[in-house]
């Protein structure tokens, strides 16, 4: 069968050489073959190197759990590719003048994959079962807001809040679990932890434990069957063994590095039979300052750590310039994002100055800065196993040490520096990355309620427009009042740095040229997944 | 014998308890939480969450009370379940890994002791001849290279340039509708790369060992009396020295033993086997307690087991074991 692969390929890519002769480059981007028809049937092969935990989205926390579950389940609610929400399960939805309170209206005639209809009965269940005490979820906490759930036919569902609460919506999104499967049984120990039953495009087929898993198109899917007609989820833990199964014809999409991206995958041959898309990633990486450090408690220290890092410098060395300089926590292009926000270049002079201001002006025999008898010097803290965060810091060490402040590196292993280091708040300054959830709410990273023991404003930010702004932001459904306030929480936060934002960094999937119909968008390429395509001529499986 | 046996069988009851003991406090001692590593700073998981989390998997208990329910339910043989998101039993989660990695170690370990012994003998009777020490340049390249490495660079040549082979994995897509036959080829196949490189990299130990006993042996003064009667060479080599001279190997083999279910985490990883290796590296990473004391409660009773057994054979080949400790 792989033979079979690869004796494809080679004609295949024969076959783009001489049709690239005379049809010059084009940008990567673009399929270089014809769109073909649209024909149903062929896989896809997706590697991981992840394994899914669970394949019930209200146990499970890890992004291969998400992969599958995504193609099993339905939301009521799911992201479009621009990253506003539309309706998914929910044909729609009201929400009261008030915004208290939520009604979802669903959709008819959608069946669960066994062939039973869905209901709001299911939805009911999946509420009540992830509020329930009893099950071990991480995504209870937005559930909890709700003060009454209700069903009043099976096709209407309603939910009441005590006080509106935007990111309500997002959090319908969650999976739909069967009902007429689970209820009153353990959650914990059902089967369907390893053979999912859900309503979504595709069919759970079979999961070979550390190898893969098989799901199979779903010809009922209310919104069509999809073109492609398995989704084989191959579990290859090493990333050089997935790049090399990619180019031999074992694998049909990955995410590969920017070296891979800029320098492995340029040749006639890999351009042939591949496309490479490039988008930016939903996470930004950071440089956080711990403000009750007396070193960074001063904004002006913290803006001259900024001047003296080249974020440019950062992007082209350690990304080979695949991404942008992030200037604050939101994904540029997206509707919350400000972009009228420059935070501080790069400009050495003006760091000097800052620091002169901030009593930062003579040096020691070694060229640090001294203030009040103690050298300007501390450590950052990066975990273990992300190259791309210790390159930077490597970077930042050696800038910061241009305008005389000495920086000490340390690596720790992930649970060690959770439990160790930021729980404790025993760092001076910690590079990492955050997510960019679509919903632009971001009270628990930055709200000063959140400084408590294991809550995730550990570098102790204190702003009383900041708190205000969050609670403003996330207390209506009204959205450009929503983008005013975080307008202005970006120009607050370019202003105080209580992090130097440092880059968001470009997501780089690829995927063989045989699949037509994708369309980047920024949600990135797999919201049309369904629409994907292989012609019947280049189908291999 | 039997008083021998029953004292040696009495004494492994205080050891494996002190063997769970340890396995427990280490494990423990680790920095970080089986509950932090699937949270891992998501900020939409508030500290409520994490204690529902907490006393779901029993970690808001003492330690002390922890490791009694543990090993309470141990006794019984049952060794808890999974603390990872799918909280399986862990014994199934072993169970569906074992006969990979025994397999694998058993073919990679016939491989290994079929050419080392064959390269050790054939050294030792050439000794100093161009045989000889070509073969000790081969055996330690093997010793020397990284696997990883050399790994990288078979797939990339058999898999990616020539196609001959597959890359990863152990089966091909669509494998499971083959005949028997054509099923056992495929995964043949793809094993030919990860048992070679295994294979080659263990050369070394055995072979030089093999040469050494052989050479020690073919200096005895019976081999010279062997060679005085006029015996062909053959027969002086195969029936009067290679007998001796491979005792002490059996000795190494037995020695393997214990170590035929535990898997290299590097080599799976990297060949994508899904072998106990890779489940215990990724338990230990993900702190899932039962996991990982389940595996070592595991791999130290079959140590147990296995020093037994050997100690067993010892006694019945040799009275002198057996009388000394019995009377």
């Amino acid at each position: 069968m792989t033979r079979g692969v690869i004796a494809f390929l080679a004609m295949a890519m024969a076959f783009m050489v001489l049709q690239s002769c005379d049809g010059g480059k084009g940008a990567t981007r673009v399929p270089k073959r014809g769109a073909g028809t649209p024909a149903y049937g062929d896989a896809i092969v997706v590697g991981s190197i992840g394994e899914p935990s669970t394949l019930l989205p209200v146990l499970a926390t890890d992004s291969a759990s998400g992969d599958i579950s995504n193609l099993v389940y339905n939301g009521l609610v799911r992201y479009d590719k621009d990253l506003k929400l539309e309706g998914d399960l929910a044909e729609q939805w009201d929400i009261s003048p008030d915004g208290l309170t939520i009604t979802f209206h669903l959709r008819r005639g959608v069946k669960w994959h066994d062939g039973v209809d869905f209901t709001s009965r299911d939805v009911l269940y999946t509420y009540r079962v992830t509020i329930d005490p009893k099950t071990p979820t991480a995504y209870a906490d937005a559930f909890k807001q709700v003060i009454k759930a209700e069903a009043p036919d099976d096709y209407t569902f309603r939910v009441s809040y005590a006080k509106p609460f935007a990111p309500a919506l997002e959090s319908w999104g969650m999976s739909v679990l069967p009902a007429h499967l689970l209820e009153g049984k353990d959650i914990t120990k059902s089967p369907l932890a390893r053979k999912p039953v859900g309503t979504g495009p595709y069919i759970f087929r079979e999961w070979v434990a550390g190898q893969r898993v098989i799901l199979e198109s779903n010809p009922k899917y209310y919104e069509g069957r999809p073109y492609v007609g398995r989704f084989i989820y191959k579990i290859v833990p090493d990333s050089s063994t997935m790049y090399m199964e990619l180019k031999a014809g074992g694998i049909d999409q990955m995410g590969i590095s920017p070296i891979q991206y800029q320098r492995q995958t340029g040749t006639a041959d890999f351009t042939s039979k591949f496309n490479k898309y490039r988008y930016p990633a939903s996470q930004y990486t950071y440089l956080a300052y711990n403000l009750r450090n007396p070193l960074f408690s001063d904004k002006r220290v913290r803006q001259a750590l900024t001047s003296a890092i080249n974020k440019d410098e950062i992007i082209h060395g350690v990304l080979l310039g695949m991404g942008q300089i992030a200037h604050g926590p939101y994904k540029p292009g997206t509707w919350a994002y400000n972009p009228r926000i420059r935070d501080f270049d790069y400009n050495p002079e003006r760091a000097r100055a800052l620091l002169a201001e901030a009593g930062w002006r003579e040096k020691n025999s070694d060229g640090i800065l001294v203030k009040d008898g103690k050298p300007f010097q501390f450590t950052i803290l990066t975990n273990q196993g992300n190259d791309q965060r210790l390159k930077s810091a490597v970077i930042i060490q050696y800038r910061l040490k241009a305008i005389g402040i000495e920086v000490k590196i340390r690596v720790i292993e992930w649970a060690s520096f959770l439990s160790q280091f930021i729980d404790k708040g025993n760092f001076d300054a910690v590079l990492l990355g955050w997510t960019i959830t679509p919903d632009p709410d971001i009270f628990d990273i930055w709200h000063s309620s959140k400084t408590g023991p294991k809550e995730f404003n550990f570098i102790h930010y204190k702003n009383p427009e900041v708190d205000r702004l969050l609670v403003q932001g996330r207390s209506t459904f009204d959205m450009s009042e929503r983008r005013r306030c975080y307008y202005r929480l970006q120009e607050i936060l370019a202003e105080d740095q209580p992090y130097t934002f440092l880059y968001v960094p470009d997501a780089l999937p690829v995927v063989s040229a045989r699949f037509r119909g994708i369309k980047p968008a920024p949600a990135g390429i797999g919201y049309n997944f369904i629409k994907w395509y292989v012609p019947k001529e280049e189908q291999v499986y | 014998m039997i008083a021998y046996l029953a004292k040696r069988i009495l004494l492994l009851i205080p050891l494996m308890l002190g063997i769970t003991l340890i396995t427990f406090a280490v494990v423990h001692l680790a920095p970080g939480e089986p509950v932090e590593m699937q949270i891992s700073m998501n900020p939409k998981v508030t500290a409520e969450a994490r204690e529902r989390l907490k006393k779901f998997y029993g970690l808001d208990k003492p330690l002390h009370v922890q490791y009694a329910v543990w090993v309470k339910k141990l006794a019984m043989l049952d060794f808890g379940r999974s603390f990872a998101p799918d909280n399986r039993p862990v014994i199934d989660k072993i169970r569906e890994r074992i006969p990979i990695t025994l397999s694998l170690n058993i073919i990679s370990l016939v491989i290994e002791f079929g050419l080392a012994i064959p390269i050790g003998i054939l050294a030792a009777i050439r000794r100093d001849t161009l045989f000889d020490k070509g073969m000790t340049v081969f055996v330690f390249i093997g010793f020397a290279v990284p696997t990883f490495w050399l790994a990288l660079l078979l797939m990339y040549l058999f898999g990616v340039k020539l196609g001959w082979l597959p890359v990863s994995g152990l089966h091909s897509l669509g494998s499971e509708a083959y005949g028997s036959l054509r099923w056992l080829l495929d995964m043949a196949k793809h094993l030919l790369i990860p048992v070679s490189v295994a294979a080659f990299g263990s050369l070394a130990g055995l072979s030089r060992y093999m040469r050494s006993t052989m050479l020690d042996v073919i200096r005895q003064d019976y081999i010279t009396t062997a060679r005085a009667k006029g015996l062909p060479e053959r027969t002086v080599i195969f029936r009067h020295a290679l007998r001796n001279a491979l005792l002490p190997v059996i000795t190494l083999l037995g020695l393997s033993v214990p170590g035929l279910i535990g898997g290299s985490v590097i080599f799976e990883t990297i060949f994508a086997i899904p072998g106990m290796g890779q489940l215990f590296y990724g338990g230990v990473m993900a702190r899932d307690y039962p996991l990982v004391m389940g595996i070592l409660v595991i791999g130290a009773g079959l140590t147990l087991i296995g020093n037994l057994l050997a100690d067993l054979g010892y006694a019945f080949a040799d009275p002198r074991i057996r009388h000394g400790q019995g009377s």
